[in-house]
């Protein structure tokens, strides 16, 4: 396929979308699936043809629309009506209202000015919930591919490289290594066979915004891949995905083949000298895997246990070959990057954190969801106005962010602006990008031994810091939580968790004492509660 | 079940017609033992866990040591090694579920089974398993029953769920 004919494949999908007098969009990716949203869209299906209006309307099958507690979630377009909590009988009562008669259905629309949606800025997942997540067409009409076109049609590959650097562009996955300066570093490596892969094994608890970004708008990952590799000089592609997401699987591999029968993958990418394969690797459940190194290994059939770095994957990575490794939404902002060039991308977020970053919001907290905000907008602004703050007769404790390598943030640093080095600053991390809330009926010692015994149990058992050390801090943290620890116990915990965080192999278990620190750090008073009443112990 | 010791033998004569679709995924990829997860994802497919005979079919057909092949399916969570029973309960244990009171649901679930997260019900018929995050996190907390997604769960509705399955008798 040349680039003109891509264009009028474009122009026809829009052109094929304007005819439909009204077009249903229904969340069909797991949030919404997991509380009958597939009941709801066969419901829209029968009614809209019993109603004799199938052929004037259009229901498509889309991926997520980000107010996950409020599912099944439709949207009715023209106008963009919001519906929270479809079920099949409301699905009735919109065919019939609304798609038939006109008059949106007022109970169940939800307001889409309040700050949960108006305080957000859509990158990453600009498409999400508004194209059709299963058919190729949907991403080339709102502009998929086009920035893979410029790139092939006149940039060089250090300008690729050039642009991704300028744009500031920070790694997604959580460490927030620039991106472009690993592209570099590979581009220059050299060697007869290069890589790139992409790491969508989500492994943290409470972290689902790949998964999102994956069944959602899964060609503008394969998309933003087939731009490193031309940038790096890579001819093959991985994406390491998990098992326990089989719906991202799903539509990845569609995907896959709908680009390669458009020869958007494949050989002579868009009839090009650029050849790029794209192949799909299910991950088999081990958290590890999300460190570079051992993602690698697992791609390679082995056992994934990290190597020590240097070398980088950048330079020695999948089978001893250069490798660009990136997370989900790392590769999600290259085609808008490339499209709308790096400057304009800096030109959000801050100085040093640029573009934005989409983040699950959840545990106790109103407004449950994917989000996706400028980066240094203040915690506060996430929790209360987007989140709409804890449920009633509760406040709020702590912000939980980075899952297991992560820590806790209290109210007194809700100002804080949410970028790498701030949350750095009081003991947490960026992460992936979960969020979770924690109100006043949580234990912050119980959090810190939930997140201890996570890591016990991940832990590859290749170090003996992590492997022997996880398991000595998840005793002293279940002595505390059963009053049985004394201040000498305490003391050994604090010491134990800097022992560890210095001497393990990789991330995780450099990070397992995150959780514990940071607690000790701002909630030492309930550590000192939980100790035993003097005298016993 | 403990490590197969013996070295890999040739296969012995299977009619099974598993062996044959798994047989197509080895081919598939052109023996080639960097597919090793590959090949063990649809050998669980196929079997629904791994026996030792399947270990030992597959590292003789990708040419790996069967040392390899039970190191690599021992290794990850998502291999099982004994077969699981009628039916699966897996409560997820994700940071949500966890503050959303999965705890609470998973004393309940163990009392009412009579065995723990990890196990199998006495008479074969429910297997206990946790998650560490299905990224549901939205209708937390919640339990992928028999691989469909409960949300919102509480224990009266886990207590009704398993009761369908376990029958009324109380477990002791």
């Amino acid at each position: 396929m040349t680039v003109e004919a891509l264009r009028e494949l474009a122009a026809e999908e829009r052109a094929r979308q304007a005819a439909f007098r009204r077009r249903v969009l229904c969340c069909t990716s797991s949030g919404c699936a997991a509380c009958g949203g597939e009941a709801t869209y066969r419901a829209f299906a029968a009614e809209l043809e019993r109603q004799g209006l199938a052929a004037t309307t259009e229901l498509v099958p889309t991926g997520c629309m980000g107010l996950c507690g409020r599912g099944p979630l439709v949207t009715v377009q023209p106008g963009d009506v919001l519906y929270q909590q479809v079920d099949p009988a409301l699905a009735t009562a919109i065919v019939t209202g609304h798609v038939a008669g006109g008059t949106p259905v007022a109970h169940a629309v939800v307001d889409t000015t309040v700050p949960f949606f108006a305080s957000q800025v859509r990158i990453v997942n600009e498409n999400s919930g508004r194209i059709d997540a299963t058919r190729i067409e949907g991403y080339l009409a709102a502009g998929g591919y086009q920035a893979l076109a410029k790139v092939l049609g006149g940039m060089e590959p250090g300008q690729v490289v050039e642009e991704v650097r300028a744009s500031g562009l920070r790694g997604r996955g959580g460490a927030g290594y620039p991106t472009g300066l690993k592209w570099a570093i590979t581009r220059k490596t050299a060697a007869d066979q290069k890589y790139v892969v992409c790491n969508a094994d989500e492994g943290d608890p409470g972290a689902f915004m790949d998964r999102g970004v994956l069944e959602s708008d899964p060609h503008r990952v394969l998309e933003g891949m087939a731009i490193a590799g031309y940038a790096v000089g890579a001819r093959q592609g991985y994406i390491y995905v998990r098992a326990e997401y089989p719906l991202a699987i799903e539509r990845l591999r569609g995907a896959v083949r709908q680009a390669e029968r458009l020869g958007l993958l494949g050989n002579r990418v868009l009839e090009s000298e650029f050849s790029f394969r794209i192949d799909i690797r299910v991950g088999a459940g081990a958290f590890v895997c999300g460190e570079e190194t051992a993602l690698l290994r697992s791609i390679e059939g082995r056992r994934g246990r990290p190597q020590p770095r240097p070398p980088y994957p950048a330079e020695a990575g999948l089978f001893g070959k250069p490798t660009v490794i990136n997370n989900v939404e790392t590769f999600a902002n290259i085609a808008p990057i490339i499209n709308r060039g790096g400057a304009w991308f800096a030109g959000i977020g801050t100085p040093k954190s640029t573009g934005t970053k989409v983040f699950a919001l959840t545990g106790q907290i109103r407004n449950n969801g994917l989000i996706e905000v400028p980066m240094g907008i203040p915690l506060r602004t996430i929790v209360f106005d987007i989140g709409g703050g804890t449920p009633e007769g509760t406040t709020f404790k702590a912000a939980q962010t980075g899952g297991p390598s992560g820590g806790c943030i209290p109210a007194e640093h809700l100002d804080l602006p949410v970028d790498y080095e701030s949350l750095q600053a009081v003991g947490s991390i960026m992460g992936s990008g979960g969020l979770v809330v924690l109100d006043s009926t949580s234990s912050m010692v119980d959090i810190a031994r939930y997140f201890m015994e996570f890591c016990m149990d991940e832990s590859c058992g290749k170090c003996i810091p992590c492997r022997v050390g996880t398991v000595q801090l998840h005793g002293l943290l279940a002595k505390l939580a059963r009053r049985e620890a004394t201040a000498a116990d305490l003391a050994l915990l604090e010491e134990l968790c800097v022992m560890v965080k210095e001497t393990s192999l990789c991330g995780l278990g450099q990070a397992a004492p995150n959780p514990v620190l940071s607690t000790l750090r701002f909630f030492r008073d309930e550590y000192l509660a939980a100790l035993a009443p003097a005298g016993e112990g | 079940m403990t490590a197969p010791r013996t070295a890999p033998s040739p296969a012995p004569p299977i009619r099974d017609p598993r062996y044959e679709q798994l047989d197509r995924t080895i081919s598939l990829h052109q023996r080639d033992g960097h597919a090793l997860i590959e090949v063990l994802h649809t050998a669980q497919r196929l079997f629904g866990y791994l026996p030792p005979e399947v270990l030992r079919h597959v590292a003789h057909a990708l040419k790996r040591p069967l040392s390899q092949v039970y190191g690599v399916a021992s290794f990850y969570h998502f291999f099982r090694l004994q077969p699981p029973g009628e039916h699966t309960f897996v409560l997820c244990l994700g940071t949500a579920c966890y503050a959303k009171g999965a705890p609470r649901l998973q004393r309940a679930v163990e009392r009412r089974c009579g065995a723990p997260f990890g196990q199998t019900t006495a008479d074969g018929k429910v297997t206990l398993l946790t998650a560490r995050c299905v990224g549901s996190c939205g209708v937390a907390p919640l339990a992928l029953v028999d691989d469909t997604v409960a949300c919102w769960l509480t224990e009266g509705r886990a207590g009704a769920l398993l009761d369908g399955w376990l029958g009324t008798e109380v477990a002791p």
